[in-house]
């Protein structure tokens, strides 16, 4: 009943082709943000914030990156992990990288924790156009099996180069404490985490809008083009390597950003075996859950599978029932391969495309027509 | 809404009406296309004038969609030459033919299934919009103005198509002849200089053809835009074309005005199946 869009007339282009064009759209997204930014951090307590809130907003990134890749440009990816991780390592050599004695200053002094979280992204997206250029041969499968190499072969590097690590001998390196402004401490065992948590907020809400902007664009259209038909997007006069490459280079610039906010906000510790093919599968699944080329369905699959264990351990035993931890983590295993095998046979837009539905019957409910 | 069809282009002081055809556009010379052993055209040469509609039929499989497959530069002959406004077209790839101005629709409808109609007329634009990576993600100043200024003129074609009730469906979910439709709003989209039209109204009935035949005779007018068609309706092809090529087994029967043609013997018998 109240959600309608009767009476809201669009008098010029520009209004039409907003993000929400419809009000009530608008006003939930708004409240949305109120309750993250101001709401939140209040009631939240910290153990939730640390545990479930800031590894949701991570993995939203990595899945908004992957989405634009696969769910927008069409291009199949399980090298996912590897990228995040080229973030959290490059991540770790920006912030411990001494700029005051590269350039012979007295002090030494630190890239800004902000610069560091670009570079990163930006060092993979560099990464990211390198492993795409099969692309431009490949597709579907083949791609997924070249992009597999470049995930294994990054962890490699990784593992192996001792100067990724800074020489570390333990292996196990952690995050240099860094603070965001003076007095405010972003990274390492002191930060606390509703900084880490806004912050972090703050970067998710600015790389989605960023995703949602560039999809009402030409490249995203370019994208989509390419999804839906590269031969004809070819004949229209889409550059196809061009577009490709920008797909992975933004893709990957979004990963790096989630694997340098993996080891920087959520564990504080750089370490390759976070970021295995595992995490790769983790993040497919995600946007197949939550719906291939969605913005929103990036939110919807990361949230549902960082939740869901949770509701799994913590939802019995609220219950009062006592199953013990193998079964759960078995019926984790079973509900997410349910879930995507109904999801790909069918509903391959997800979450996202049943949140959809669900509106438009809104929209007309009470009146069928 | 009655504005006048897409009149805001170069031709906006144009007069309506056909305009006088002109010099030779393209010209095709001796071209000779084979796969493995199947010959798809043997030296075929023609020209296109500058505003002319011209039709290329011929039976099933005598090598019309690989002639328009070579103009825009999606096969490459083994032999001849195509001249491009009197210069030789070295091998091209499509995307570069399509920036040269040449744009094309398919026999198989080939939209971009999950785009709506709107966008997939605006991607028919894409090549024109020039705004940065970072001014699309702001979506700030250039990018926005750029939409908007495009998506006025995509709004064009969509009132003289008449598919503004369908602007934002996707075009998965259209029926046929609006996806052709929409399919020729892309390619209109682009501004040609030479529409490549592979059989636009097959399947379509009496009524879409009608409709059809008015969007290309329109277009046609308007722009000037040269047209070159396939259709397999010879009351259409009589009714619209300047001049038509025939083509059989990939050879050239004939070439001259629909009605010069329709009274060719070669023509008769291939079409009367006197092989
Ligand atoms: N990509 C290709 N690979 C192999 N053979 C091809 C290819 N494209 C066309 N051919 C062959 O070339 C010949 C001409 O095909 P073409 O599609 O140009 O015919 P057409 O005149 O458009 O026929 P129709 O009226 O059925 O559309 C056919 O024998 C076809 O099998
Ligand atoms: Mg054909």
């Amino acid at each position: 009943m109240f959600y309608r869009e009767a009476g809201q007339f669009k008098a010029s282009y520009a209004a039409d082709q907003q993000i929400f064009p419809i009000r009530q759209d608008r006003i939930a997204y708004y409240t949305l943000l109120a309750v993250a930014f101001a709401a939140v951090p209040m009631v939240a307590n910290e153990y939730w914030m640390a545990t479930i809130l800031i590894p949701f907003l991570v993995m939203s990134i990595a899945s908004l990156g992957l989405n634009i890749l696969t769910g927008y440009a069409g291009q199949l990816s399980l090298g996912t992990g590897g990228f995040m991780a080229t973030g959290a390592f490059a991540a770790y050599k920006l912030s411990t990288w001494d700029i005051g004695a590269t350039f012979g200053l007295a002090e030494p002094m630190h890239l800004h924790m902000v610069f560091v979280f670009l570079g990163a992204g930006v060092i993979t997206a560099a990464v990211g156009v390198l492993f795409g250029m099969p692309s431009l041969r490949i597709k579907g499968f083949y791609l997924a099996v070249a992009t597999l190499a470049a995930q294994f072969f990054l962890l490699w590097l990784f593992n192996k180069v001792p100067w990724f690590t800074n020489y570390s001998t333990s292996g196990v390196i952690s995050a240099p404490p860094r603070e965001l402004f003076p007095g405010v401490v972003i990274t390492g065992p002191m930060a606390h985490p509703v900084t880490k948590y806004l912050f972090l907020l703050s970067l998710v809400v600015l790389l989605a809008l960023g995703a949602k902007n560039i999809m009402r664009c030409h490249l995203g259209r370019a994208w989509m083009a390419i999804r839906d038909m590269d031969i004809a997007a070819e004949i229209i006069g889409i550059r196809p390597m061009r577009t490709k490459l920008a797909a992975f280079a933004l893709s990957s610039f979004y990963c790096g950003i989630a694997g340098a906010a993996w080891a920087f906000l959520y564990t504080g510790s750089v370490e390759p075996l976070a970021f295995s093919i595992e995490v790769s599968f983790k993040v497919l699944f995600m946007i197949i859950i939550g719906g291939l080329g969605s913005i929103m369905g990036s939110f919807l699959g990361a949230a549902f599978i960082t939740l869901l264990p949770v509701l799994l351990t913590n939802g019995p035993r609220l219950l009062g029932l006592n199953i013990p931890v193998d079964i759960i983590s078995h019926l984790e295993f079973m509900i997410f391969g349910a879930l995507i095998i109904f999801f790909l046979i069918v509903e391959p837009h997800g979450l996202a495309r049943l949140w959809q539905i669900a509106k438009e019957k809104l929209r007309l409910w009470p009146f069928p027509y | 809404m009655s504005a006048p069809p897409l009149s805001s282009t170069a031709s906006a002081a144009a007069p309506s009406g056909k305009r006088p055809i002109g010099d030779v556009i393209l010209s095709v010379q001796n071209i000779s296309l084979r796969f493995g052993g199947v010959r798809a055209l043997t030296n075929i040469s023609f020209d296109v004038r500058q505003h002319e509609v011209l039709a290329i039929i011929g039976p099933n499989g005598a090598g019309k969609s690989s002639m328009l497959n070579v103009i825009n530069g999606f096969y490459h002959p083994q032999e001849g030459k195509v001249f491009h406004k009197g210069k030789e077209r070295l091998k091209m790839k499509p995307h570069d033919a399509a920036r040269a101005g040449i744009a094309r629709t398919f026999q198989n409808i080939a939209l971009f299934k999950g785009m709506s109609a709107l966008d997939n007329i605006m991607t028919g634009r894409n090549t024109m919009m020039k705004s940065s990576l970072l001014d699309q993600m702001l979506y700030w100043g250039r990018a926005q103005k750029e939409e908007i200024a495009h998506r006025e003129f995509c709004e064009r074609i969509i009132d003289f198509l008449e598919i503004e009730a369908i602007r934002k469906t996707p075009v998965g979910r259209l029926p046929y002849g609006l996806q052709k439709r929409v399919e020729l709003g892309r390619a209109l989209a682009a501004q040609p200089e030479i529409l490549l039209l592979d059989e636009p109204m097959a399947g379509m009935n009496v009524e879409e053809k009608e409709d059809m035949c008015r969007f290309i005779l329109d277009v046609n007018d308007e722009f000037g835009t040269t047209m070159v068609l396939i259709e397999h309706d010879m009351g259409v092809v009589m009714d619209i074309s300047d001049r038509v090529v025939v083509l059989d087994y990939g050879r050239k029967l004939a070439d001259g005005t629909p009605h010069e043609v329709r009274s060719n013997p070669d023509v008769i018998a291939a079409y009367l199946g006197g092989h």
